[in-house]
């Protein structure tokens, strides 16, 4: 069974169709990487499995739940975490708090015992905290733990994302354009990392990215989005010289 | 020499530790509950500076619960005296009509508490319906609250209309200001760190987000909420004791406006700062008594003025260290020994 099983989603802003009758399956432990040129509606596939919008149509499959209907929330439970092509971290917050809470499914206390910190509070408190630093003592960020994370430089605010995302205990993790505002040294580091990730945590990942050479090397299957509908589905070298890509990307990256 | 500098340094840094979370607390307690009592049996204190007093705790108690909603979570009532009416006129009629006048001295603390939780049962009606959607509803519901407040009880004659309710004794003294003050800060405190108060303060920051990593962020709103409405009406049943009047005008947006301003003066999201907030607005109001109706022409503008010019507040989105628990405060310190420990146990092996 696949892990992750996308049926004939369509989703429509105003007459704008974003995301044309999209077919999609992804097994544990793939790395896929979705590209296509901007506007091609790769970010609001993300959006539609994540649950922010509700899909106009179509069903998404996830462990064999269906996830059309459900809150974000409640797919993260599920097991998918994401990070975001703009970064969207609590920027007044501390980077510990960043992960922590991420953590909030796990932390297990009533209210009541938040309010009057009793109860379980404080062994959850500790356990939460603990794993947190442990998360981010892993991405190299453990002394960052009380910097507020406006604070971080661009490249370790993007780690610290994918942190905050892991931290939520993921099986499925999807990444919006991560190497988005790097130079190319980094961006090779980046895609080392992002392998290194899904071997260490055991995730599958979705790799969005719009420029196709940077995930030519560690997706082993690529998917290209034009228009919200699939123009190729295959190996990266297969893919790397087909017509209809190079027409979608005609006067952008082939020509370069 | 130097290591008379380091062990000076490191005396400097325990004692912070010490004099934050080991003693100054438990010290401070007691003398201020001493203090509070002496205060209020013996004539230590002027009545008049002894009522500026319960003043300041009342106030205290309304701005940090606001703040919890309008600072800490971002979003915006302004219905705060709504809650506060509830609580005054749920307490009054307790302690006037219901208690035994003669044990009201020992009942008073059930008929605040009566209040409080009077006011977290109607927030909590008036939270669920407003935070099911998003945006910024909360203002224009919240507006609408404390309006439908003041008319329902100026429109029920068994609580005097818009006459209001006398017959109050002043069971308001020093030491039971004091201690809802200090509960209603530990209180909120405690739960600004805790799993639900990071979900409140994530809100803030990025509700999208927020979601995304799990926060049922209806959930922790609602909670952020019945807290909040119930602290107002804490506040509200001494408030009533206090005067020993009220009536429904005592409680309208004009009253809201007020605990707006000390929140966004003292500074959003920080206790220290809804301390300080209240403890200078109501000094401040005080001194300008002599302004007359003239106040209510200065409190709007300073409103404004504070919310162009200094939006955050004095203390906005800092904290003294004084109320952040040791394991937020030194969090990568902490981790750092423990590293330090476990690998020198490894080392030994
Ligand atoms: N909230 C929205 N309301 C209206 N239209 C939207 C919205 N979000 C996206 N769109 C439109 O949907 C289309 C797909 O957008 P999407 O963000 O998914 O593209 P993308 O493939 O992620 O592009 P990029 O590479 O630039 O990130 C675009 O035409 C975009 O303008
Ligand atoms: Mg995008």
């Amino acid at each position: 069974m696949p892990l992750l099983e996308i049926k004939n989603l369509t989703h429509r802003f105003e007459g704008l169709c974003a995301v044309d009758d999209f077919n999609f399956t992804i097994a544990s432990n793939e790395l896929v990487g979705i590209i296509g040129p901007n506007g091609a509606g790769k970010t609001t596939v993300f959006n539609l499995i994540t649950g922010v919008y509700r899909a106009t149509e179509g069903s998404i499959y996830f462990t064999g739940n269906e996830l059309v209907g459900r809150t974000p929330h409640q797919i993260t439970k599920l097991g998918i975490a994401r990070t975001f092509q703009n970064i969207r971290l609590f920027k007044e917050l501390t980077v510990l708090d960043n992960v922590r809470i991420a953590r909030y499914g796990q932390a297990i206390y009533s209210p009541m015992e938040a309010l009057l910190h009793m109860g379980r509070y404080n062994a959850e408190e500790k356990r939460i905290t603990d794993h947190a630093m442990e998360l981010l003592s892993i991405f190299k960020l453990d002394d960052a733990a009380n910097e507020r994370s406006k604070n971080l430089p661009y490249g370790l605010q993007r780690k610290l994302e994918i942190a905050r995302a892991l931290a939520t205990d993921p099986q499925l993790l999807l990444l919006d354009e991560p190497a988005a505002g790097m130079n190319p040294n980094e961006i090779k580091q980046l895609m080392e990392f992002i392998g290194w990730i899904r071997k260490t945590f055991q995730v599958t990942i979705i790799l969005i990215e719009h420029q196709m050479r940077l995930v030519m090397g560690i997706c082993e299957r690529l998917v290209v989005l034009d228009f919200g509908a699939t123009i190729a589905e295959g190996l990266p070298a297969q893919i790397q010289n087909n017509v209809k890509v190079m027409e979608a990307y005609l006067g952008k990256e082939l020509v370069k | 020499m130097s290591k008379l500098k380091a062990a000076y340094q490191t005396l400097l840094n325990k004692w912070h530790i010490v004099i934050a979370h080991r003693f100054f607390w438990p010290i401070f307690l007691i003398v201020g509950l001493l203090f509070s009592i002496a205060a209020s049996t013996f004539d230590i204190l002027d009545l008049y500076l002894q009522l500026i007093l319960i003043y300041v705790g009342i106030n205290i108690i309304l701005t940090v619960s606001l703040n919890l909603i309008n600072g800490y979570m971002g979003e915006f009532s302004i219905g705060h005296a709504g809650f506060m009416a509830i609580g005054a006129y749920v307490a009054s009629l307790l302690t006037v009509n219901v208690f035994p006048q003669t044990a009201n001295m020992f009942l008073f603390p059930a008929a605040i508490l009566a209040g409080g939780i009077a006011a977290a049962l109607i927030g909590l009606l008036v939270a669920i319906p407003s935070f099911k959607t998003r945006g910024d509803y909360l203002a224009i519901v919240t507006l609408a609250f404390c309006m439908i407040v003041k008319s329902v009880l100026e429109n029920i004659d068994a609580v005097g209309g818009p006459r209001g309710l006398l017959g109050m004794e002043k069971l308001t003294t020093l030491p039971w200001v004091f201690f809802w003050t200090v509960l209603s800060l530990w209180v909120i405190r405690n739960l600004v760190y805790s799993k639900f108060g990071r979900g409140v303060l994530s809100i803030r920051e990025d509700e999208i987000a927020s979601d995304l990593m799990g926060v049922n962020t209806r959930q922790v709103k609602v909670i952020a909420f019945v807290v909040s409405s119930f602290f107002a009406g804490i506040a509200g049943g001494l408030f009533a004791h206090t005067l020993q009047y009220i009536n429904p005008r005592m409680f309208d947006i004009i009253k809201s406006t007020d605990i707006l301003i000390m929140v966004y003066l003292g500074g959003i999201a920080s206790i220290a700062g809804s301390i300080l907030g209240a403890f200078i607005y109501t000094i401040l109001l005080e001194i300008l008594r002599p302004l007359g109706v003239w106040r209510m022409v200065f409190m709007p503008l300073m409103l404004v003025l504070l919310m162009i010019y200094r939006p955050r507040g004095i203390m906005g989105l800092r904290e003294a260290r004084l109320f952040i628990p040791l394991r937020d405060l030194f969090a990568s310190k902490f981790w750092r020994q423990k590293k330090k420990e476990s690998g020198d146990a490894s080392a030994g092996d």
